[in-house]
Parts: structure tokens; C-alpha cells; sequence
């Protein structure tokens, strides 16, 4: 055990010596899938509410279907499944984004958390209480001052525990990046295995290292909860 | 139909089926256990079952599934070389059930735990009053009313145990998503076959909604529902 970490530590942790790994792979691949999932999911959950069929129901099939299957088979189909089509190979931009597994991973991790999100947040919006909107449109708040003064500080706050069980599960949702060639801690794992044949310590240390990683996650949001939740 | 692969895909799909309900149904064995030692267990127990649910809650469910999967065969391997007997292999099939149903017994544990608390508790010590065992308080008391508040969240750990096994492919059991990875090699049509998959668990996940929701209204049956 203790001279895969001798050897393999700086690995698991951020460079294999020519490309970044392990750890600094994962947090890139949670943070850009986080700042992203959350601004499409601001404005999804938002048109989720509105009275426009033509706009709630679209959002609505969108989420339903991306939390119905695996997220597995939605990078499967990202992956393998749009790069085999010819018409998508052949076009220059398109060749070139579906034939990174970094981009294609990001994609599909974005689009599945965005699914879930969107339901956390519209959820949380339609739990505001109708007196408050009524106050604030009373004070002459309309349109997208009222979603940005009244709304959503209010629908953010309530959502965050719920969002932070969200956020641990795209931790775990980045460990399948490895399927499509992404060098993250798991990879790494694999690598160590397959070099030493110690797969519990190899994927023991794996373990760890994402425990380290959720705990972090928790407590920070604890620290986050207790400033923003303060009130309550 | 479908190239020839669809009794392959079929396989697949019966495959992912059984092992989504066999690993489920040792899922809420092991909750149910874990649950009870949490809220009634010794101290030693408790710390134990802590322990256990915030490990496997905090590390990602196909990291769990290689460690147990790769590492208890690496494990066994130095046991049967130890003591010279011949290697024993674990069927990917049961190692995929056992994992899937020590992870989501976690999930479940949690679950229960939590409904266990909304069962008041006046009834059972009235119960243990009127001069019922531990073992009849349980059975005829705890755990009809802990059921009404335990589905939600029972058809909820339901579909993420249906959608996890989706990983069992990668520790190599010729599942649903391994049966559309076969046909759509051979077919060079990766992305039919990749949406074939998805639609079928979007199948799969629909009829469970539509199976709990009228569970759950079964259960809530004589419950006052409050409008709002």
C-alpha cells in the first residue's frame, strides 16, 4: 500500500508527469459542470414555471427524460453514439467537439445535473409563499425584477440542502469520465491496478480520495448553510 | 428485427431486470437491519452502522462496485494461494447483486431510519404497556405505519438501484447496456443502439412511477390529505 503511494501519489493527486490527473481532473470536471449546470438551470427552471406550453413542456420532457435513464448510457450516447454518425465526423465543428472525451463528458455530466437541478430549483420557486409575490408585485416588482430581487435569493436559499445532495451526486456521476478516456482519479486507479495487480489498494485509495472530496463538499456547505440559512 | 440483435437486447434487458430486483430486495434487508441497529442497537453498533452509511454515501457507487468487485477478488485470490487450494472465481452476476445491495442498503437504511422516527413514541411504549413483546411492537405496530412514510422514498432509491445497474457492464456482465454495446460494435450503429438502451430504461423508470404512485396511494388510504 505504502509504496503505491510513494509512487503513484502524485498521480492520484494531479500530474502523471504530461497531463494533469487524479484529483485536479475530478474538481476540474465538477466545478465547469457546476458554474454551467447552474446558470442553464436557473433560467431552465424558470421557463419550467411559465405558462407557455410551448416553453414549460419542452424543459419538462428534457428533465424527465435525462432523469430517467443512466447517466452511463447518456455519455454512451454522447460519446460513442454521435461520433458514429458520418454526418457528424465529416462536419468540422462538430468532428471536433464530439472527439474529445473531456468535451463529451463535461456535456453529459452538464446536461444530467442540469436536469435534476432544474427540478430542485422550479421546485423551490413555486414553494415561495403567494403572499410574498403578491407583496412584491404590490411595491411594483414585475417581469425579471421580481425574479431577481424576491424570487430567486429566496428559492436559492430554501433549495441549498436539497442542492448540495445534488452537488456530491455529480461528484460521483464524474467518476464514470474514465469510460471515455478522461484521466481522472478512477482512471488512475485503474492504471495502478493494471500496473500492480493490488486492486484494493489501488481502488481503496480511489475510495478515499472521493470520501475526502464529499466530506470536503458537505462541510462547506454546512459553513454555506449557516450564513445563507442563518434566518431560519 | 434489429439487425438480428434483438433477442441479444432482450437477454439484456431480463438481465438488468432480475439484477435491479434482486440487489433491491437485499438492498431493504440490509437497510432494514441497518436502520434498527441504528436506532435501537449497542453503542459499538451504531458507530458501526454509522460508519458504514457514510462511507458508502460518500464514495461514488462504480468506485465501490470496482474496490469490491477487483479488490475482494485480489483478496480471495491471496487466501486460496495461502492456504494452496484452487482459485475460486466470484460470478460477475452475484458480485453484481451483492455490491449493488451493499451499496443502496445504505441508501435504504436512511430511508427507514427516518421513517421509523415518524412513527410516535407513545404508540410503542403504549405497545410494550399493554404487554407486547419487542418482536409484536415491531411487527404490528412500527412497521405498517413506517411503510406509508417509507415509500417515497423507497421507489426513490428504487430508480437510482435501476439506473446503477446500468454500471455492472463495466465489471463485465452481459447487461442491456453490454448487449447495445455488442450490437452496435457489430453494426458500426453505436447510436442507434446507445438510444435503444436509453429508451428502455426510460421504459423501465416510467412503469415504476406509474407502479408506486398507485402504491402509495394504497398505503395513504385513510390518511387526510391536507389541500392547499
Amino acid at each position: 500500500m505504502i509504496d503505491i503511494f510513494t509512487e503513484y501519489g502524485k498521480a492520484f493527486l494531479y500530474t502523471d508527469g504530461y497531463q494533469f490527473t487524479g484529483v485536479a481532473v475530478t474538481l476540474y470536471l465538477l466545478v465547469i459542470t457546476l458554474i454551467l449546470g447552474f446558470i442553464f438551470s436557473l433560467f431552465l427552471a424558470i421557463g419550467r414555471l411559465s405558462r407557455n406550453r410551448f416553453i414549460s413542456l419542452p424543459i419538462w420532457l428534457f428533465s424527465y427524460v435525462f432523469r430517467g435513464t443512466p447517466f452511463y448510457i447518456q455519455l454512451l450516447v454522447i460519446y460513442t453514439g454521435i461520433y458514429s454518425l458520418g454526418f457528424v465526423r465529416e462536419n468540422d465543428y462538430l468532428g471536433w467537439f464530439f472527439s474529445s472525451g473531456y468535451r463529451c463528458a463535461v456535456l453529459a455530466l452538464v446536461l444530467n445535473t442540469c436536469a435534476y437541478t432544474t427540478e430542485i430549483f422550479s421546485g423551490a420557486i413555486r414553494s415561495i409563499p403567494n403572499g410574498e409575490v403578491e407583496a412584491a408585485r404590490a411595491y411594483g416588482f414585475s417581469g425579471w425584477r421580481l425574479y431577481r430581487r424576491i424570487l430567486l435569493p429566496a428559492a436559492l436559499r430554501q433549495a441549498l440542502p436539497v442542492y448540495s445532495n445534488e452537488v456530491i451526486l455529480v461528484l460521483h456521476a464524474t467518476s464514470l469520465a474514465f469510460t471515455v478516456t478522461v484521466p481522472d482519479i478512477l482512471k488512475v486507479a485503474r492504471d495502478v491496478n493494471s500496473a500492480t495487480y493490488q486492486a484494493f489498494a489501488a481502488f481503496g485509495s480511489a475510495a478515499l480520495l472521493y470520501l475526502g472530496l464529499s466530506i470536503a463538499l458537505i462541510v462547506l456547505f454546512r459553513k454555506a448553510e449557516k450564513r445563507w440559512l442563518a434566518h431560519l | 428485427m434489429l439487425k438480428g440483435y434483438g433477442g441479444l437486447i432482450l437477454d439484456g434487458t431480463l438481465t438488468t431486470i432480475s439484477l435491479a430486483l434482486l440487489s433491491v430486495v437485499i438492498a431493504i434487508v440490509i437497510g432494514l437491519a441497518v436502520a434498527g441497529i441504528k436506532l435501537f442497537g449497542p453503542a459499538f453498533g451504531r458507530v458501526l452502522a454509522d460508519v458504514y452509511t457514510t462511507f458508502i454515501r460518500g464514495v461514488p457507487d462504480l468506485v465501490l462496485m470496482l474496490l469490491i468487485f477487483f479488490g475482494l477478488q485480489s483478496l480471495l485470490n491471496q487466501v486460496t494461494a495461502f492456504f494452496n487450494i484452487e482459485i475460486i472465481t466470484i460470478d460477475p452476476f452475484v458480485a453484481g447483486v451483492a455490491t449493488l445491495g451493499f451499496i443502496y442498503g445504505a441508501y435504504f437504511a436512511e430511508t427507514f431510519r427516518g421513517a421509523f422516527m415518524m412513527v410516535p413514541k407513545g404508540q410503542l411504549e403504549s405497545g410494550l404497556a399493554f404487554g407486547l413483546s419487542p418482536g409484536q411492537v415491531f411487527r404490528l405496530i412500527l412497521f405498517p405505519q413506517m411503510m406509508r412514510h417509507a415509500l417515497p422514498g423507497i421507489g426513490n432509491n428504487w430508480q437510482i438501484t435501476l439506473k446503477a445497474t446500468a454500471l455492472v457492464s463495466i465489471i463485465g456482465l452481459s447487461d442491456l447496456v453490454r448487449a447495445a454495446q455488442v450490437a452496435g460494435k457489430a453494426t458500426y450503429d453505436f447510436f442507434t443502439f446507445s438510444l435503444l438502451a436509453a429508451a428502455i430504461y426510460l421504459v423501465l423508470t416510467t412503469l415504476s412511477n406509474i407502479l408506486l404512485s398507485y402504491l402509495e396511494r394504497r398505503y395513504t388510504a385513510g390518511v387526510r390529505q391536507t389541500a392547499l
